[in-house]
């Protein structure tokens, strides 16, 4: 208790140790902000990585997921969150084959997504084309724009 | 971690390719992630190739070394506003020697949900001819 009262920080308070960590690491991120190139931009770690688009009418939720099958993904939607979750699997090994390189990872994901405006949960679909999944989801017809005549 | 059965997939950046040749191109390109193993028989090649259409991708080799290139269809978005963006497309590229002599004309290449899978078979070696040593 001498301590803080001697280093003249009354304001810092240690609930927990995890809190202060996560106190200069966003300072640290700050600090480096500038130096980052475009793609270690921060986003949320949780696979798959996620390009959120909108126009008018849609919200266009993208990712890629490479080697990834329709049946094992599963897809919901809740008022404004979408969770997106599957598997992915690698094949069998062959037996007596020598690997050279290994890169490619297999294993569960699960990520929700939160939209940032009201959507229409019946008007919901999802395609995966050459590994790309995009989901559209429809805005909830209070929340699309409408076109107002200006009577003059 | 309770859960043994499979482990949780993690984000990986998608790797930028680093060379010595400068791009004329505009546009990114990246290496894309390669599983090769090799049997007796054959080389197999499998490679994610998210976004890549058969008719965009070149597989080539000459002189020993295996080039995978790909184009990826510009999607037009224009008319959409970009709210969250954490990957980015481009061209995937990505060169390999072989050490091994390759049937050319065996090679087969299939895409299959992004993922390319390349087969190359082995030239099969000559068998090696033994000879009897006869006594006197």
């Amino acid at each position: 208790m001498i301590y803080r009262r001697l280093l003249g920080f009354p304001t810092w308070r240690f609930r927990s140790p995890f809190e202060e960590l996560e106190r200069i690491k966003r300072q640290m991120d700050l600090l480096f902000e500038d130096v980052k190139t475009p793609f270690q931009r921060s986003h949320a770690g949780v696979f798959p990585l996620i390009n959120l688009t909108e126009d008018i009418h849609n919200y266009y939720v993208r990712a890629e997921l490479p080697g990834v099958t329709a049946d094992t993904l599963d897809i919901r939607i809740t008022s404004n969150n979408l969770s997106v979750s599957g598997e992915r699997k690698m094949e069998a090994v062959v037996e007596g084959a020598k690997y050279h390189r290994r890169e490619r990872e297999a294993g569960k994901f699960s990520r929700v997504i939160g939209l940032p405006g009201e959507i229409n949960p019946d008007k919901v679909e999802a395609r995966l084309e050459n590994g790309i999944l995009t989901v559209t989801v429809s805005k909830a017809e209070a929340a699309q724009p409408r076109q107002i005549t200006v009577r003059s | 971690m309770t859960d043994t059965q499979s482990k949780d997939l993690k984000v990986r950046e998608k790797q930028e390719l680093t060379g010595t040749a400068e791009q004329t191109t505009p546009g990114l390109v990246f290496t894309p992630a390669v599983d090769i193993f090799e049997t007796e028989k054959e080389i197999t090649l499998l490679a994610d190739m998210p976004g890549v259409k058969s008719e965009d991708l070149i597989v080539d080799l000459r002189d020993s070394v295996l080039t995978l290139s790909a184009d990826i269809a510009p999607i037009d978005h224009s008319n959409e506003e970009e709210i969250l963006v954490e990957y980015e497309t481009g061209r995937f590229y990505r060169q390999f020697t072989l050490g091994e002599i390759i049937n050319q004309d065996g090679i087969n290449a299939k895409l299959n949900n992004g993922v390319l899978r390349l087969t190359l078979p082995k030239v099969e070696k000559p068998a090696p001819k033994k000879i009897a040593v006869k006594e006197n």
